[in-house]
């Protein structure tokens, strides 16, 4: 039972080091295929991870067609990732699902969280609008918007993206290339910064 | 009892007694968790239970936890919640709910990311 090598679940060095306890949390949102789980890769010391909830498409807003008979189930899956800030503290990155009503099948998902990057893609722009409204209109959480940054993506001043985006003028843009953890961090420290500028922390509002 | 033991699907959610909610609501993804030193584990317990335990002889948060048993975080979340409840499980990291951490910890999280 006390057989180490037997524990195939237990990978060395999955483990948080045992002076850590205090965990925080990002949220990494954008659309399907936007780069989360290259962002989280690119920051975590770990292999990202994935995790999985079951929902019955009556839940997803999808029509049944064909005369569906019952509750289909199918899964919404969540890439995560993490990193040691300290010794005593842990941040982990999780990649949510672009719509909001996703976010629920996590319970907690939204709350306590330091800020939230939402990875756009210039060539699907319209593809963001869904969550950056229900960000702005449905938490507090505050949030920076990460342009990932792919080699045939059409190129836009920050300023015409914040127009074209209807983004609050302090809201900050940070381009980024996701696969490099320098640039990725980079972005995580611009959300952490816009985070402590952030009237709900200062004094709590309702 | 003494049936033998036949790998075969179940609805997940036998293994939670049919609940979908755990005992306490203070659990979050990213809440760490660590099994009791030197408690035996109960032979009652269920194979998701013990490999959970197993799991958690260091520190991990309730998702790893989920991810590697691959399973559902709400369905281990009512199996952690047990456990913790039965002495066998630690919490490790407390959350606030609704409100962003205070700006002591968001100071350490900076500081952190500027020395990766």
């Amino acid at each position: 039972m006390d057989s180490a090598t037997s524990d195939q679940t237990s990978k060395p060095g999955q483990h948080l080091a045992p002076t850590i306890t205090r965990s925080v949390k990002v949220l990494v949102v954008g659309a399907f295929g936007v780069g989360k789980t290259t962002l989280i890769g690119a920051v975590s010391e770990i292999e990202p991870l994935r995790t999985e909830e079951m929902i019955t498409t009556a839940s997803v807003g999808v029509d049944p067609v064909d005369g569906l008979q019952g509750k289909t189930t199918t899964t919404v899956a969540m890439d995560f990732g993490r990193v040691t800030l300290s010794p005593e503290m842990a941040l982990y990155l999780f990649g949510t699902p672009g719509q909001r009503r996703f976010w629920d099948l996590w319970s907690g998902l939204a709350d306590g969280a330091v800020g939230a990057l939402v990875m756009i893609d210039t060539r699907h722009l319209e593809d963001s609008f869904e969550v950056l409204d229900q960000l702005e209109l449905r938490t507090k959480t505050p949030f920076a918007v990460v342009v990932n940054q792919f080699p045939d993506a059409p190129k836009y001043p920050a300023e015409r993206l914040r127009a074209a985006l209807d983004l609050l003028p302090q809201t900050p843009i940070v381009v980024c290339d996701a696969r490099d953890r320098t640039s990725a961090v980079n972005a995580l420290i611009t959300l952490v910064e816009h985070a402590l500028t952030f009237p709900m922390f200062q004094k709590v509002l309702a | 009892m003494t049936e033998e033991y036949r790998d075969h699907p179940v609805r997940s959610y036998v293994l939670t007694s049919g609940r979908a909610h755990p005992t306490r609501n203070t659990l979050r993804p990213e809440t760490l968790l660590v099994a009791v030193d030197g408690r035996a584990v109960p032979a009652t317990l269920s194979r998701p239970q013990r490999e959970l335990l197993r799991l958690c002889r260091g520190t991990l948060a309730l998702a790893e936890a989920a991810a590697y048993l691959a399973m559902p975080v709400s369905l281990v979340a009512v199996m952690v919640s047990d456990l913790v409840d039965t002495g066998h499980l630690t919490i490790r990291s407390n959350h606030q709910a609704h409100v962003l951490p205070p700006r002591d910890v968001l100071e350490k999280v900076l500081d952190g990311l500027r020395n990766l």
